[in-house]
């Protein structure tokens, strides 16, 4: 993936769509391809960007930052109490020991869910999220609908998620309003107690980390 | 502002579109519009809390019906045109115009990719430890959310306006977005996770063991 897009002189003069590996016969190009690459085209004419630093910046969050991130973190908090303790009281800084800090991740909260306790995170005014360990937010975070229901009706988001939360479990929704930056550390599923952290940072999924999914409801082929 | 962009608790919106696999962009001109957006911001003529005002203040309509990279790149132009980095006119053609004014004088230099992969691990945090006012308020405390209306940008959704809830705790001192997105300087303050009860919020038809928290500003409570 990260080979197949820096010709910088043509390859993003196509839009290919929303279904779109390679079918750049099928339509011209969306007028928002085209607004962009107006907007691209100026603001290197001007100097105002180094063309070279875009592909960083699409190449970084393309192939390089993303949700395995997230998921080493809560590989080593479930091997490693001391580690959880230190994640749990200051997140920012157990989550630097990895390397991972940086653009909207500058300063984290993570939250711990237990048998009484599910954590959900959202946001309503935009669409914060905790890039340095997830990545960019799925679209559907960013969306009318999730950002609207999440905190009127968790628990029917979670249920499309196929996340049933008992009645006696306590559901609560963090709104990122401010510039605090949430991630969930999901339960550690039964059955892989004698799992290393590689074996388990595989099964964490992003939804998990996000708190609209439990690893829990996963079946065993979901998690391979 | 009551822009279209506070949806927290309106309805109506469908189910979430939750799509399987998903990759980070949909269109390679997503990630053109990223990245632009991004490395123009490096330049440091705006605030993350100015370019958030530009987006949300786009019409209701027009909010509601763009995709989110398209609701970045309206932002993003209005944005460039507001601090003389380009004309309207320009946008169409997309090659500089020379009877357009003449770029700031102490714009600095587009960062090259090594300067953009800096500022992207760096981030840009808006704490500003010890930088507020004392704290007026503890864990524990009962607070009530000011009734804000404003034009200007504010980061106090309209769901917890006028509600009472209880300070969880206390993230430290951050930048005040309501000042930094009206270029007023920074005036960092308290910032606090507040919970509310869903019932609270909501009334009866919401769970009874369910919990919305927002990350609300000093200024933007009251003790209840």
């Amino acid at each position: 993936m990260a080979g197949d897009h820096h010709d910088h002189a043509h390859d993003h003069d196509h839009d290919h769509g929303h279904d779109g590996q390679g079918h750049a016969h099928a339509a011209p190009p969306s007028p928002m391809a085209a607004r962009v690459k107006a907007i691209e085209a100026l603001a290197v004419a001007k100097g105002l960007v180094d063309p070279a630093a875009l592909d960083l910046i699409v190449d970084t969050y393309e192939s390089k930052v993303g949700p395995r991130n997230g998921a080493r973190v809560v590989a080593r908090a479930w091997t490693d109490p001391a580690y959880k303790a230190r994640l749990l009281s200051d997140a920012t800084a157990a989550i630097a020991e990895f390397g991972f800090t940086g653009r909207q991740g500058e300063d984290m909260v993570v939250l711990e869910n237990t048998d009484q306790v599910h954590n959900m995170v959202v946001c309503t005014l935009c669409s914060c999220y905790p890039w340095t360990v997830l990545g960019l937010p799925p679209v559907w975070y960013k969306s009318a609908p999730y950002r609207s229901r999440a905190v009127l009706d968790p628990r029917g988001v979670l249920a499309e998620f196929g996340c049933r939360v008992g009645d006696d479990v306590e559901v609560r929704v963090w709104d990122s309003t401010a510039e605090l930056r949430y991630l969930v550390l999901p339960q550690r599923p039964a059955g892989t107690e004698d799992w290393d952290e590689d074996q388990l940072a595989a099964i964490v999924t992003r939804d998990s980390m996000i708190g609209v999914t439990r690893l829990a409801d996963q079946t065993p082929e979901m998690r391979s | 502002m009551n822009g279209a962009q506070d949806l927290g608790g309106m309805m109506g919106f469908g189910p979430i579109g939750i799509e399987v696999n998903e990759p980070v962009f949909h269109a390679p001109w997503e990630a053109r519009a990223l990245a632009v957006t991004l490395a123009i911001g490096f330049l440091g003529r705006w605030s993350i809390d100015e370019a958030r005002h530009a987006r949300e203040s786009l019409p209701p309509p027009v909010y509601l019906t763009s995709s989110y990279y398209e609701i970045w790149l309206r932002g993003l132009e209005k944005l460039m045109v507001r601090h003389g980095l380009a004309t309207v006119a320009e946008f169409e053609t997309g090659v500089p115009d020379p009877a357009a004014p003449a770029l700031p004088a102490d714009l600095k230099p587009a960062p090259d990719a090594p300067q953009a992969a800096a500022i992207l691990a760096r981030g840009a945090s808006a704490r500003r430890e010890g930088g507020g006012h004392p704290a007026r308020f503890r864990a524990g405390d009962r607070v009530k959310v000011r009734d804000i209306n404003t034009l200007a940008h504010t980061r106090a959704p309209r769901y917890v306006r006028g509600r009472v809830g209880t300070i969880e705790r206390l993230h430290g001192d951050f930048v005040l977005p309501d000042a930094a997105a009206a270029r007023r300087g920074e005036d960092p303050q308290p910032c606090y996770a507040v919970r509310f009860a869903a019932r609270d919020l909501w009334g009866e038809t919401a769970h009874p063991n369910d919990c919305v928290h927002a990350d609300l500003w000093d200024d933007y409570l009251e003790p209840a």
